[in-house]
């Protein structure tokens, strides 16, 4: 089965969602894993749907007016990425330019993957949470080099270890 | 050994029955729960829809947890209610039922509880805290048709989850 990657931006009103989504839904496309949010009144959908060609969900999202669609197909995930440790980083700190690009680099020269990340600009603060996947034990050594690269910021850095317990 | 049984099962999402604890049936399904809970690594709590049968009944055990204060071992309580919570703290939590997802969840830290001890019927009332507190509440929902993913704090509080026990 074919999977497209679908992205829709459009100012964000009442039922955007449910005409995105009824769009999609009228030619077949099953919404699978998706991330939907209101981005400085922009909203922003992101999603990976299954079932119908490239054109055809090209063609349904045209017919729902103001908004900025883009359709391409992908290949399906294969295996699993690799487990790691789940941790929580939370950022915040007076915005300037490079603190996502600084603290992302810091992330992957561990070895660890971002898999959920958030940045919201209010005012002056600016705030940046993130799931983290660490490799087994970098856990420590992740936190060091984020606390030197706060310090260059002039953020405050904040790692935990995000562990769900099985009941 | 009974099988533990996924969502989307309807099993899973609706209330279950009260039950008659001195019923050699639920006094049977009371040893399999902790038998299935035993079987199942890192499994701290079961309850009665987690083996496909709607009853208000689950065990609890976690004895040795890290994050445990108060234990009181294994047990089973029938009909359970909470008496009294208190001292709500978040937490990430998953279930043998929803085996790929996790989610943040709010509980109390603090309870009271009440239930029927299977077999005997006796009344008793559990007082705990911490982790023990976590899952009683947990095991509680299932009884009562509800998964952890009907309480998660917000639409980014669901994770993939990829740490296997
Ligand atoms: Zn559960």
């Amino acid at each position: 089965m074919h999977e497209l990657a679908i992205t829709v931006i459009g100012p964000d009103r009442t039922g955007i969602v449910a005409d995105v989504s009824e769009a999609l839904a009228a030619v077949g496309a099953n919404l699978t894993d998706s991330t939907m949010t209101r981005l400085r009144g922009h909203f922003a959908m992101t999603l990976i749907c299954t079932g119908p060609a490239e054109a055809e969900a090209v063609q349904a999202l045209r017919r729902v007016g103001g908004v900025l669609a883009t359709v391409r197909p992908v290949e399906p995930e294969t295996g699993t990425a690799a487990a790691g440790e789940p941790y929580q980083l939370s950022v915040h700190g007076a915005d300037r330019l490079g603190i996502v690009a600084a603290v992302a680099r810091v992330v992957a020269a561990v070895g660890a993957n971002i898999t959920d990340l958030t940045t919201r600009l209010s005012g002056p603060l600016y705030v940046l949470v993130a799931e983290v996947d660490v490799p087994a034990g970098a856990g420590d050594e992740l936190a060091e080099r984020l606390a030197v690269a706060a310090a260059e910021l002039d953020v405050d850095v904040t790692l935990r270890r995000a562990e769900s317990e099985i009941l | 050994m009974r099988k533990v049984v996924t969502a989307p099962a309807s099993v899973l999402s609706r209330p279950a029955a009260e039950v008659d604890p001195a019923d050699p049936e639920i006094v049977r399904l009371a040893e399999d729960l902790v038998a299935v809970m035993r079987a199942s690594p890192g499994c701290v709590g079961l309850a009665a829809p987690q083996v496909g049968v709607s009853a208000r009944v689950f065990c609890v055990d976690v004895t040795g947890h890290p994050k445990a204060a108060t234990t009181h071992g294994t047990f089973v309580l029938c009909n359970a209610t909470i008496l009294e919570a208190g001292r709500w703290r978040p937490g990430r939590e998953g279930c043998m039922s929803v085996p790929d997802l996790t989610g943040d969840v709010k509980r109390a830290a603090r309870i009271v509880v009440e239930g029927l001890r299977p077999g005997t019927g006796e009344k008793i009332t559990i007082t705990t805290d911490a982790f023990e507190a976590r899952a009683v509440q947990h095991e509680i929902d299932h009884c009562a048709g509800k998964l952890f993913l009907d309480r998660v704090a917000g639409a980014h509080a669901v994770y993939q989850r990829k740490i296997y026990l």
